[in-house]
């Protein structure tokens, strides 16, 4: 057990070194550096700065700098935001981000399971084309239309809800951003939990259990829920890595301080470190996951262990 | 069992989520809500960069002097200063009163280390050269001389002197600025770089820093100590970052904002007419130019060509109806409003369209092109809906007017600058300029040939003399004389083509009291006051 976590966690590094490498190249490619503006520096002003932060040294040199800063667990300071360093950013965003996916994930699932497997049980009933309708939308409209729109009902005709992040401390900060990010998984996992429910419900194990006199409700709740679920957990990659960019756009239009709203900001500010402390965390999350769940397959499943 | 295993730690993580959300919204009194366009990049004087971060600094710091809400010049931290009769020396006499947010008093000595902060190399500052004028300044940033030698003494515990190398007749303006506010050197000694951390940070101004989330928003209180607190009438500011102005619309309609930083263009005609009382229009001093890449062919020594194009844009209907905003159209380089000084107006000004575009077809000819040669260029702009709006306009304008067939390509901001500072491939481009300070000087300066921020590599030899001899000149009139011919040289070489002056725009709520319109679009919280609500 011992030597198969340890063989993952060897090749683990390699790919993180390649992530890093990558980025820092293609980061540093782009036109433009982190100081440039309108108001241009003079000369020997520009020259102090790029001093400062190292700017000036060869590409190799800067890199050895930030990889022994990283082994340190030091992501460099914000290029741009010059009070913080990149560890302080992604230590206060970081949570946000993971507070309002994790919630809308949640959301996606209870709701998206629910209305889906209602869906399939009333298969062609009013009730199933209308969710099927809703679905459509919530596939179609994009995040950015959808957020103003429920805002303006929900914020400024009602005023129901903070139509911002920084507008109260209250919990109810969190409803339309959670919403609105949830709207297209609901969508597309009820879509899929419909039609997987459809095909398990006319299986033959499930007309055995018919026959032996059980109820509906408990015939999908012991024996069709959990293969329906089947295509939605494969789903749950995908729909994570749709949640982490659909957030960006959330994140702009409430003013929500997460990670997204960081990257890209730091993205069109040239701000380095910035980008490339959130690239690494995210790489490194991702490594550190699937190597979670290599570890508790091979717990599960002795057969893996072996190979 | 998995399943359940699963579904219990969804659940947890759901409560989880819930519970660390909810934060008992303690009663804090009125606060003021402010919207802010942009991060500010650092609260630190030194290290701040942006209008947005200056907007912060001004209200939880003080300089030597500082502005009215209609933009007068008033004593701040100074309550008297003496000036020499070369004008070269600059005497100021402290307030005895002033404090810092920990009961310090505020000592000359602190504004003379914070000067040399300011200059020294090793503190990378984006404004080093903002007193550039000061005695050994440039030596100082260049690295050549210790910050020591910088010319400001603090001659007694309220008393500072700052020695310059030239009279630079716009010295008080500059010393509003906040990279010219003073720090506090025990904080510095203590706290090293972190002491301009919310907790840390020490106040000569109004306000004192107390929370800063971010990405989302700042949160200053009442100084308690300040010297004029009596006058100060909001106990809290909150400045709220939004980048996206309609995200802003939508939090003012939400009356969640009392002021905002902008309007989105859009939405301008219809905000005007839902709140005209609340909508604040001013003109501020900033141009929205397209310049020529001068280094480079058709436009390097080609006058004609370069004016046929300036006149044969109709800058009224561009202001009036494309943007739609309130901006004036701009026929001149300095904005209107700048204190002494009267804009020279280009030669056009005041024909007809009609005629500019006969005139301008002629001047077409004289430089060689016509239908058998017609002219191809490009505007290049920064990836913007607004900024395309424009360019499709002159384009339009140039080719129903001209026959002159302009390309568009746009380009993100950083890669613009790159494209416009290489000089290699740009032709036609945007680009803004806003000054620093109330005075003509900040929009001439940028356009001598050793002029940093000199887009186009604008380079005429009398334009440079008459901008020097100015900035030596005491005499106030007569330096004026000299501005305004400047300003006459550049519009009459057309090396650029001002389009339109910039105005600011904000919803106020009607329970602010106090606002003020000025041309710096500087509001100071402290002269601001909220009305009973909630």
């Amino acid at each position: 057990m011992l030597r198969y976590t340890l063989v993952r966690l060897l090749g683990a590094i390699p790919t993180l070194l390649l992530v890093i490498v990558l980025a820092f190249l293609m980061v540093h490619a782009a036109p433009g550096g982190p100081f440039d503006a309108e108001r241009a520096l003079p000369a020997d002003i520009e020259a102090n700065i790029a001093r400062a932060y190292h700017l000036d040294e060869p590409l190799p040199q800067q890199f050895l700098r930030y990889l022994s800063g990283l082994l340190q667990g030091d992501l460099g300071p914000s290029y741009r935001y010059r009070d913080y360093t990149v560890n302080d950013l992604i230590g206060t965003a970081f949570p946000v981000s993971l507070k309002l996916g994790a919630m809308a994930m949640l959301l996606a699932v209870m709701v998206g399971v629910s209305a889906g497997s209602a869906a399939a049980l009333r298969q062609g009933s009013y009730f199933d084309r209308t969710v099927m309708a809703f679905s459509m939308t919530g596939i179609s409209i994009p995040v950015f239309v959808v957020a103003p729109l429920l805002v303006l009902l929900f914020a400024v005709k009602l005023q129901w809800l903070p139509a911002g992040w920084s507008s109260t401390t209250s919990a109810s900060r969190i409803v339309l951003p959670v919403i609105t990010l949830a709207l297209p998984q609901i969508a597309y996992i009820s879509r899929l939990t419909r039609a997987s429910m459809i095909d398990v419900l006319g299986r033959d194990f499930i007309r055995t259990a018919r026959a032996q006199g059980l109820g509906t409700m408990t015939v999908v709740r012991l024996h069709a829920l959990r293969p329906a679920m089947l295509p939605v957990l494969s789903y749950m990659g995908p729909a994570i890595a749709a949640i982490l960019t659909g957030s960006v756009v959330v994140e702009e239009i409430f003013g929500i301080p997460g990670l997204g709203q960081f990257f890209v900001r730091g993205a069109l500010n040239r701000d380095y470190t910035l980008v490339l402390g959130i690239v690494v965390f995210y790489a490194a999350l991702i490594v550190l996951l699937n190597l979670v769940v290599d570890i508790l397959y091979g717990v599960i499943d002795p057969r893996v262990r072996r190979r | 069992m998995r399943a359940k295993v699963l579904l219990l730690l969804l659940a947890a993580l759901a409560v989880a989520a819930v519970v660390t959300c909810w934060e008992v919204p303690r009663d804090e009194g009125p606060v003021l809500n402010r919207g802010l366009a942009a991060e500010p990049e650092s609260l630190d004087p030194h290290k701040g960069r942006s209008s947005q971060a200056a907007e912060v600094q001004r209200d939880i710091g003080e300089g030597l002097v500082s502005y009215t809400e209609q933009g007068e010049l008033v004593p701040g931290a100074a309550q008297r200063w003496e000036v020499s009769e070369e004008g070269t020396t600059y005497t100021f006499y402290l307030r005895p009163e002033a404090r810092w947010s920990n009961g310090d008093p505020v000592l000359a000595e602190h504004f003379a280390f914070s000067l040399r902060r300011l200059v020294n190399p090793e503190t990378a500052s984006f404004y080093a050269q903002f007193l550039g004028d000061l005695v050994n300044a440039t030596d100082i940033i260049e690295g050549k001389k210790s910050p020591q030698t910088l010319g400001v003494e603090a001659v007694d515990d309220l008393t500072l002197k700052l020695y310059l190398d030239r009279p630079t007749p716009y010295m008080l303006n500059l010393l509003t600025h906040p990279s010219t506010f003073p720090i506090h050197p025990g904080s510095f000694h203590e706290h090293g770089e972190s002491f301009v951390r919310p907790g840390n940070l020490l106040s000569n101004g109004a306000y004192v820093l107390e929370k800063w989330v971010p990405g989302s928003n700042i949160a200053v209180r009442r100084n308690d100590s300040y010297w004029n607190n009596a006058e100060t009438s909001i106990e809290r500011v909150a400045y709220h970052v939004l980048v996206d102005a309609a995200a802003e619309l939508n939090r003012y309609r939400a009356g969640e904002l009392h002021i905002t930083s902008d309007v989105p263009p859009d939405s301008f005609q219809a905000v005007k007419k839902q709140y005209p009382g609340e909508l604040q229009v001013s003109p501020t001093l900033g141009v929205y130019y397209y310049g020529y890449n001068l280094t480079k062919p058709p436009f390097r020594n080609s006058p004609e060509l370069r004016q046929a194009l300036s006149m044969a844009i109709d800058r009224d209907m561009l202001a009036e109806k494309i943007i739609g905003r309130g901006e004036k159209p701009a026929y001149s380089w300095v904005p209107p409003g700048v204190a002494n000084y009267e804009p020279t107006l280009m030669s056009f000004a005041s024909l007809t369209q009609e005629e500019r575009n006969t005139i301008a077809r002629g001047l077409l000819a004289e430089a060689g092109y016509g239908p058998d040669k017609p002219l191809e260029i490009e505007i290049r702009y920064n990836t913007s809906d607004f900024h395309r709006r424009v360019a499709v306009a002159v384009q339009a304008m140039w080719r129903d007017a001209l026959g002159v067939e302009a390309t568009l390509v746009n380009e993100e901001f950083q890669v613009l600058l790159a494209n416009v500072r290489a000089r290699e491939i740009t032709q036609v481009f945007r680009a803004s300029w806003v000054g620093d300070y109330n005075d003509a000087h900040t929009f001439l300066s940028i356009m001598q040939s050793s002029g940093s921020s000199n887009m186009p590599a604008y380079s005429s030899s009398e334009f440079d003399s008459l901008v020097e001899r100015a900035a030596n000149q005491t005499d106030l009139d007569r330096r004026r004389l000299f501005l305004e011919e400047a300003e006459r040289v550049l519009l009459a070489d057309h090396a650029v083509i001002p389009l339109y002056f910039y105005v600011s725009k904000h919803l106020v709520s009607p329970e602010v009291s106090g606002w003020g319109d000025n041309v710096l679009d500087y509001h100071y919280s402290q002269h601001l006051s909220l009305s009973a609500s909630e």
